[in-house]
């Protein structure tokens, strides 16, 4: 076994862009972005990479919370964060490119999170 | 102010083997923007964690992809034996090597072929794949399988090489180097090649790395970024020198796909000279409870799985991160400001894989 030190560091939603910001300029890269259904709740993580270290943040937030984006800083972020909208339905706030769902399309809609079936579709 | 029109590019466009859409805003000749779209081919892999047991999900995982689905396995085997604690014995690290290796042989020359065809060059694309199935070959004698092999499991693998196997193998992959020689010659040297590839589709050194490119598409641009250096499987105990070129074109990402395939011959043949004797496997009980962010280098770059277990037979989670979907920002940037012609070269550069994306 090769374990890798993985740190994560549980963090609000209102500090995600500060400790972003800080990532990047300590040259982090961003490796991905990508969320978990743990009951109601979503935990999404964001992991960052600078030479073979591995960092990850993590808020925990409902289905209605709105999340911000990171592509301000991450320009590469809005593939993770329009998928985590198309397929758990997490709203997110100010992406670069929006694709408003229709990134990933689904038959049912958010099929990882609150999924609404077919027929009852708006 | 020069009118700009947009041109739909795709799903279906005779480059694409698999579908990937995207909106070109031209102004004249020139490409201005590119807005991507997927998912034209979701098949939710991801859910069927919640309906299948932790050992059973090696096989799905393995499908993610057609091309390096041994690479998916493997590194699904490797996050849930990081999570059990799982010391799988070392002869079985080293074959998992081998047949990475051997995934990435054929994964590159399947792409220099579909890269020939592109600019048009029909004879190259024949020879790229006529080698490719002496690789392929191998795969099916040693694992029973040409593109699922099936041979990866949680605490080890189920097939064994023999030494004799391993020996003509390593023999075999001499006359394949030679082969490999004379095919690359005409990648690197052909003036009419370079006169397509060079100075087409270029990312910077620092758009690459903020971009989040990784493999073949990252080291093109200088940013030598390899998982395998992380020493997973037995890649810790083989020497490995990263494969990078500065210019960040078509004819950079080609030119390490070529080099590669030569690092890849090395680390196989090393790997058949230090293969310890010894099981193949251990018995695994027990359920995954915990998670863990497991990495490795697919043909096309980092391949990330996260696994989250409960304790129970049905993990909570396996988020499967791609190498093509990471690099889909930065071939966004490649294709700004180039020219319409060049679009479909420019596309194929990265070696997009949308099975694997639209996991």
């Amino acid at each position: 076994m090769t374990t890798e030190e993985q740190l994560t560091m549980p963090i609000e939603v209102g500090q995600l862009i500060g400790r972003v910001e800080q990532y990047k300029q300590e040259g982090y890269r961003l490796v991905q972005i990508g969320c978990t259904k743990i009951g109601e709740v979503y935990e999404i993580n964001y992991s960052f990479d600078k030479d073979f270290v591995f960092r990850n943040l993590r808020i925990t937030v409902n289905g209605d919370t709105e999340v911000p984006s990171i592509s301000g800083m991450y320009w590469g972020a809005f593939v993770y964060e329009n998928e985590m909208h198309d397929l758990f339905g997490i709203q997110v706030r100010g992406m670069n490119i929006d694709f408003k769902g229709n990134f990933i399309r689904t038959s049912i809609k958010f099929p990882f999170g609150a999924a609404i079936p077919k027929g009852e579709q708006p | 102010m020069t009118k700009q029109i947009i041109i739909p590019f795709g799903p279906q466009h005779p480059v694409l083997p698999e579908p990937i859409h995207l909106d070109l805003v031209l102004e004249d000749e020139m490409v201005v923007e590119a807005i991507p779209s997927i998912g034209y081919i979701h098949r939710g892999f991801e859910k069927l964690v919640e309906k299948r047991e932790f050992t059973e999900y090696v096989y799905v995982a393995e499908r993610t992809c057609g091309i390096c689905s041994f690479i998916h396995g493997l590194t699904y085997c490797q996050g849930i034996e990081e999570i059990m604690q799982v010391e799988v014995p070392e002869r079985a690290l080293f074959l998992r090597t081998i047949w990475s290796e051997y995934s990435r042989l054929h994964s590159h020359l399947l792409w220099l072929g579909l890269f020939a065809d592109s600019f048009g060059f029909e004879n190259l694309f024949m020879n790229a794949w006529r080698i490719r199935e002496r690789i392929l070959d191998v795969m099916e004698q040693t694992t029973g399988g040409r593109v699922i092999q099936g041979s990866c499991k949680i605490g080890g693998v189920r097939r064994d090489i023999s030494g004799e196997k391993l020996g003509q193998m390593s023999k075999d992959l001499d006359s394949i180097g030679q082969e490999l020689e004379e095919l690359t010659n005409v990648f690197l040297r052909d003036a009419s090649i370079k006169h397509r590839l060079k100075n087409v589709g270029v990312l910077s050194r620092d758009d690459a790395y903020s971009l989040g490119a990784v493999g073949p598409t990252a080291r093109g641009s200088g940013v030598s970024l390899d998982m395998r250096k992380t020493g997973y499987a037995a890649y810790g105990k083989l020497n490995l020198e990263t494969v990078a070129e500065n210019d960040g074109d078509c004819y950079a990402r080609c030119v390490v796909r070529c080099r590669e395939l030569f690092t890849s011959i090395d680390l196989i043949q090393q790997a058949v000279r230090k293969i310890p004797d010894g099981p193949i496997d251990v018995k695994v009980t027990g359920a995954p409870d915990g998670e863990y962010f497991t990495r490795s280098e697919q043909p096309r770059g980092e391949l990330v799985h996260y696994l989250k277990g409960n304790g129970t037979k049905f993990l909570v989670r396996s988020r499967i991160r791609t190498p093509t979907l990471t690099n889909i920002p930065p071939l966004v940037k490649m294709l700004q400001g180039c020219e319409l012609a060049d679009v479909p070269v420019i596309v194929l550069s990265i070696d997009p894989c949308i099975s694997c994306t639209e996991r």
